[in-house]
């Protein structure tokens, strides 16, 4: 009862009424501390349900065979999904070629030439505005650019959409790595007579490396792991790739086919499909905060 | 770092610039090309769309039959399949994304918990759609199944609680959704909380409030742009998102007010029909595809704008 909060009702006069009141407003308090604390915590019932079903359906399986084998026909078993594992890897490596370098040299314009430019407004309200478009839309695009044009699906279709969608992530976080580098840094560098491009070779991207890869990495985290740009672009395919003019398989698009099978196996296929990716992406993703981590 | 590009430019005068600054061409290549991207996209997309939109018009809009093998194509079931989706899902995830980013802005727990929570947010969000669609399949359609039945026979009166009740249906792929997008508000909320000064919240204890009273009374109003960017931000992600719904939703072209019912979207409707369609039916399709662009570019658009709004407010205020 000797607590300051009664003593200042007591001030007041009203000692009843106002004490009521004060246990109202911190038994308030704690509920709504109560109730946040929970939804917080509830977060993780979804994502401990798909981690379990994910490992309980997909451990099963999971054996070297898989990823030197060929997906089994429908209502067949056995197999593998090794050439879906060849395929998302070309696929997001031909994404990652195309559009790291110029959103790399986009970063550099943006940060290093011109930050106030009208240009580099532009280029971060678009690039703003390209991660926001849904990734299937970048599956239509490279649909129309490549696949109406080439007159076939194939790997570089994929490879096409998945650039499309990765382009702006890999800008904006290397914008981030370069805003990263202290102004000092370059000041020194011209202070020693070094030119612009000295002083970005030579000081600034190194000093930026670290998170650009970062940015890279989570972008290719998330392009390894998106089905809609791929799935009428490079479409699926039985087989081992043998040139990228060819439909392709990726892990992605196996999981979303086999899921909907009416056969045991191939849903149990997908699961492990989806242990395979899970761990793909969380060790890439993982692995990028681990080196973005110990620079700073 | 403006000014020290700037003030580079004056220092650097004497040496090098041996002949024009390649590299700097290189550069601003890269610049344009970026932005060009967007330009790109839109004119595939509108050039393939083209016959569509002559011949159907804006009929496309309003019309609420598509039947690809009789040539009609109307996109209303579908347009209404997106915006109720994603009404659904920010409905459902926008209380537990905005306590999520309370707890994380506050310190009712200590840091490790606080990590923790983080940590599982992100990771829910980098949880391939594919997948989600996978377990929805095997958790949500059952439980959306069995409780659209229970609900039905009681409260079926009610149209939107009408049965028969299916488990691929609006509910379903709106349940899924709120989870993929709940790391968007969680994410962009928290910043616009944690971007609040605190001198505000000194403020109000100062004045006697307890923590819950400067939250909801000063933190949240002075943060609010911020969390209806983080909103209006998932909207946009919930009506692009493709995988999962395409996989849970029933894919059904017929208009219904049951939450119980199949129903279709916009990116569903792209992600079922591009791999087989030939001739007009590409060019609907691409309209469609035109059409969920203008949506969610609109939607993003305001968004960015209005988070753009908060900043130069926040500096303000510091």
């Amino acid at each position: 009862m000797d607590n300051p909060v009664t003593h200042a009702s007591d001030f007041f006069g009203d000692h009843a009424v106002e004490s009521t009141k004060m246990l109202g407003r911190s038994l308030g308090n704690r509920v709504l501390t109560g109730l946040c604390i929970t939804l917080s915590f509830a977060a993780m019932i979804p994502l401990a349900s798909i981690l379990f079903l994910v490992f309980k359906n997909g451990l099963p399986l999971l054996g070297w065979d898989l990823f030197t084998q060929l997906p089994p026909a429908a209502g067949m078993t056995g197999g593998g999904f090794g050439n879906a594992v060849i395929g998302t890897l070309v696929m997001v490596g031909l994404g990652l070629g195309l559009s790291a370098p110029p959103a790399l040299l986009a970063a550099l314009y943006i940060c290093e030439y011109h930050p106030g430019g009208r240009l580099a407004g532009t280029v971060r309200f678009v690039a703003k505005l390209l991660t926001g478009i849904p990734s299937i839309i970048c599956g239509v695009f490279a649909f129309a650019a490549v696949v109406l044009v080439t007159g076939k699906f194939s790997a570089l279709a994929g490879g096409v959409a998945l650039a499309v969608l990765m382009l702006p992530t890999i800008l904006l976080t290397s914008e981030q790595a370069l805003l990263g580098v202290q102004r000092t840094y370059r000041e020194a560098s011209y202070g020693l007579g070094a030119t612009r491009f000295q002083t970005i070779f030579r000081v600034v991207l190194p000093e930026a490396m670290p998170a650009v890869m970062t940015g890279i990495m989570l972008a290719v985290a998330r392009a390894a792991g998106e089905t809609a740009p791929l799935i009428f672009t490079a479409l699926f395919s039985q087989f081992w790739m043998s040139s990228l003019m060819e439909p392709t398989a990726s892990l992605s698009v196996l999981i979303y086919n086999f899921s909907t099978m009416p056969f045991e196996y191939q849903v149990k296929m997908a699961w492990t499909a989806s242990l395979v990716l899970v761990l793909l992406v969380t060790a890439t993703n993982v692995t990028a905060q681990l080196v973005f981590g110990k620079k700073h | 770092m403006t000014t020290g590009a700037a003030s580079a430019d004056g220092i650097q005068g004497g040496r090098a610039h041996r002949g024009p600054d390649l590299f700097q061409w290189l550069c601003r290549a890269g610049a344009v090309a970026s932005v060009a991207v967007l330009g790109w996209i839109l004119w595939e997309v509108f050039q393939q769309a083209r016959p569509a939109l002559e011949e159907l018009g804006l009929g496309f809009l309003t019309g609420a039959n598509w039947q690809p093998n009789r040539d009609r194509y109307g996109v209303l079931p579908f347009l209404v399949g997106t915006t109720a989706t994603a009404l659904i899902a920010l409905l459902i995830a926008f209380p537990p994304g905005l306590a999520i980013a309370i707890f994380l802005s506050e310190d009712f727990l200590p840091r490790p918990a606080r990590q923790f929570v983080r940590f599982v947010v992100e990771l829910l969000a980098s949880i391939p759609s594919v997948i989600y669609g996978l377990w929805g399949i095997f958790v949500v359609i059952p439980l959306v199944q069995s409780l659209g039945t229970w609900v039905s026979e009681r409260f079926g009166h009610i149209p939107l609680l009408s049965g028969p009740a299916y488990g691929n249906s609006l509910l379903t792929a709106g349940l899924v959704l709120a989870l993929m997008v709940l790391p968007t508000i969680t994410a962009i909320s928290r910043s616009a909380l944690v971007a609040v000064p605190q001198t505000l919240r000194e403020g109000a204890y100062a004045l006697g409030a307890t923590r819950w009273e400067a939250i909801l009374g000063v933190i949240i109003p002075t943060a609010a742009p911020g969390i209806v960017a983080a909103t209006i931000l998932a909207l946009g992600r919930a009506m692009g998102e493709t995988m999962a719904v395409a996989m849970l939703i029933g894919n059904s072209s017929r208009l219904s007010w049951s939450l119980f019912a199949p129903s279709g979207t916009l990116a569903s409707l792209l992600a079922n029909q591009f791999g087989e369609a030939s001739g007009m039916q590409i060019a609907a399709l691409m309209y469609a595809a035109l059409v969920l662009v203008a949506l969610t570019l609109l939607v993003n658009f305001a968004g960015e704008a209005v988070l753009r709004y908060t900043e130069r407010r926040t500096a303000g205020i510091r």
